[in-house]
């Protein structure tokens, strides 16, 4: 980590408006999805965002993207305001962030290749075309644990591990400095899971690569994540080195949130459930 | 909680579901046998295309279609359900086995108030039970899954209520006839960790107010250690270990039990450098590889395996304790990872 954060976010906002009205539209309320958040990610630090559904941590995301405009607020990238830039303005900068999505079905185009897809970015920021544009996608799905025989196939022939891998290997192809991944293992099987963990893990190592690891899974965020920031209404409630918050969480929420994580062990889930239960 | 003979209530035997498809016939389900007793919690564990969900609907004969090749025996009670007719089966859905699914938007009709739906679960059942009857019957049971303000709350629609509260409404309306099995397909799958604790609390108190005997289908562990009280681990079709919560969680004799066991992020313990996974893919249900289906995956293999394991007791100090691994169980029990 060096001493200006990659990503500063700064008491960003996203509001959606609630609009009635007949002939002119009246706002009559806001939805405050994201209700001024602050937060930094180092060069090649995870920062693990947490909360259940609703909370607010897929908008934050996009946002924080640009990808819708926030409300208010400031979203650096190594130094550079870029909240409110045009699209255009911020074209050169999608280089530099990309995204992992959660649902690989939805997320892959199905009419087109595995390899197509995956040097999508490359050709559309003019970075490489024809033949070098084949070898850099080839490239590509070998880093991710996939081979040159899946450059032809559609996304529909894959597992969904197998197309979570297509779905990262589309957001290095620019060789981002960040990734935000939204809940980036949550649709996928409990063996097939860890597989993702540990190439996300190993990619980072190898890349230097920044990561804000979206989840409503805890277990998971903890083990990827350097930082953990828990999101809740809208808020952070608390954030904190990986260990601090998990083990002596200081926010409510926090703990409860904790709480309810099941035990994969019969013989502490009682024996919690004991506690608990006479507490 | 054993399952004693005299208080078995459900009884699968053998049970095989297949689906004719273009590709050839896909063996969902592949030789499924298990007792359920008053009572009793049996988790059934697998991923995607395991046969965990077409098991629990065939029970229902929810499965039945003219592609569908259904062979073995259900029993509940003294009634064969795999060959009843339609009549006999609607008679028992709901009555005497109900189901609740992983979604519960989809599970209502949302153009219907949540009472009503109620309502016209009971006088299908009970047509002698008056409107007015059914509706004060909907109350009580909307307040005794912990919803609050039931009397008012039995006039809303699906959509007015939250996804925890929606799941508490489809418990409900399961329990309406006072069923005597619950099967709960990834209940709490859809739901947020802290409601899913309170619905897991609440599926515990019925079980034991209610005797209610339940088949919970679910893919997480944490979920079965919390609630469970005998598990089937299910594989490409087929159980590949079967026994009480303690044996799977402290003695698992398959390396697939210990693959799932191992992957899990647990908050209770050290961060592991690196997670332990399972590598590969489960198998396509139309090509199985010949043998033991978790051979291609398995880091233990050996020529055994080329042959398929029986789901046999291998352990002499626990006959109920059955796997499918050719793997000397001593050498298990000092090989496997902790």
């Amino acid at each position: 980590m060096t001493a200006a954060p990659l990503l500063e976010v700064t008491d960003l906002v996203k509001h959606f408006p609630v609009k009635r009205g007949l002939l002119v539209d009246r706002e009559v309320d806001r939805v405050r999805a994201v209700d001024g958040v602050s937060f930094a990610v180092g060069r090649g630090e995870t920062l693990g965002l947490v909360g259940e559904s609703g909370s607010g941590k897929s908008t934050l995301c996009r946002a924080a993207l640009q990808l819708t405009k926030p409300t208010s607020g400031s979203v650096r990238f190594e130094g550079r305001e870029i909240a409110g830039l045009s699209r255009r303005a911020m074209r050169p900068l999608r280089r530099e962030m990309q995204m992992v999505f959660q649902d690989p079905y939805a997320s892959l185009n199905p009419r087109k290749r595995i390899g197509q897809i995956v040097a999508e970015p490359l050709r559309l920021q003019g970075v490489a075309r024809g033949g070098e544009l084949r070898g850099q996608a080839l490239e590509l799905l070998e880093r991710v644990g996939l081979s040159s025989e899946h450059y032809d196939r559609f996304p529909h022939e894959f597992s969904g591990g197998q197309r979570q891998r297509v779905g990262i290997a589309r957001a290095l192809a620019l060789r981002p400095k960040l990734i935000f991944a939204d809940e980036p293992v949550s649709a996928l099987d409990v063996s097939i899971r860890a597989q993702i963990v540990n190439l996300l893990d190993e990619l980072q190592a190898e890349l230097g690569l920044a990561y804000v690891f979206v989840a409503h899974d805890i277990g998971v965020v903890r083990h990827v994540s350097d930082r953990i920031a828990v999101m809740h209404d809208g808020r952070i409630v608390e954030q904190g080195p990986v260990d601090r918050v998990c083990e002596q969480p200081e926010d409510p929420y926090t703990k409860a949130l904790l709480a309810a994580v099941p035990i994969p062990d019969p013989r502490e889930a009682r024996a919690r459930r004991q506690t608990v239960g006479s507490g | 909680m054993s399952s004693v003979g005299a208080s078995t209530l459900l009884s699968v035997r053998d049970l095989r579901v297949g689906f004719a498809t273009e590709g050839g016939l896909l063996q969902a389900v592949d030789g499924v046998s298990f007792d359920l007793a008053a009572g009793e919690v049996l988790a059934v564990v697998g991923e995607s295309g395991s046969g965990k969900s077409v098991t629990a609907q065939t029970l229902l004969g929810l499965t039945r279609s003219p592609n569908a090749r259904i062979a073995g025996s259900v029993r509940l009670g003294g009634t064969e359900l795999l060959d009843a007719d339609d009549a006999t089966l609607h008679g028992i859905r709901g009555d005497r086995m109900a189901m609740v699914f992983q979604d519960p938007m989809t599970s209502f009709n949302p153009v219907y108030r949540i009472g009503a739906q109620i309502v016209e679960a009971i006088r299908a059942h009970r047509p002698e039970t008056s409107k007015g009857a059914a509706r004060e019957q909907a109350v009580e049971l909307l307040g005794s899954v912990g919803i609050p303000e039931p009397e008012r709350r039995v006039d809303a629609y699906p959509y007015e209520l939250s996804g925890g509260m929606r799941q508490r409404a489809m418990i409900a309306m399961a329990l309406a006839l006072d069923p005597e099995v619950l099967i709960a397909d990834e209940p709490t799958t859809a739901l947020d960790v802290t409601v899913q604790a309170q619905i897991l609390r609440l599926l515990e108190q019925l079980n034991r107010e209610r005797g209610l005997a339940t088949i919970l289908i679910t893919h997480d562990l944490g979920v079965v250690a919390e609630t469970a009280d005998r598990v089937l681990v299910m594989y490409a079709g087929r159980v590949v270990e079967q026994g009480t919560l303690e044996e799977i969680f402290y003695d698992p004799q398959h390396p697939y039990t210990w693959g799932l066991l191992g992957s899990l992020t647990r908050l209770d313990r050290e961060r592991p450098e690196r997670l332990p996974q399972i590598g590969g893919a489960p198998p396509s249900l139309i090509d199985l590889p010949a043998g033991c289906s978790f051979r291609p995956r398995c880091p233990h293999a050996f020529g055994r395996c080329e042959e398929l394991p029986g789901l046999d007791a291998r352990l002499p100090d626990a006959p109920g304790h059955l796997d499918r691994c050719w793997l000397d169980p001593e050498t298990k029990r000092g090989g496997r990872p902790q």
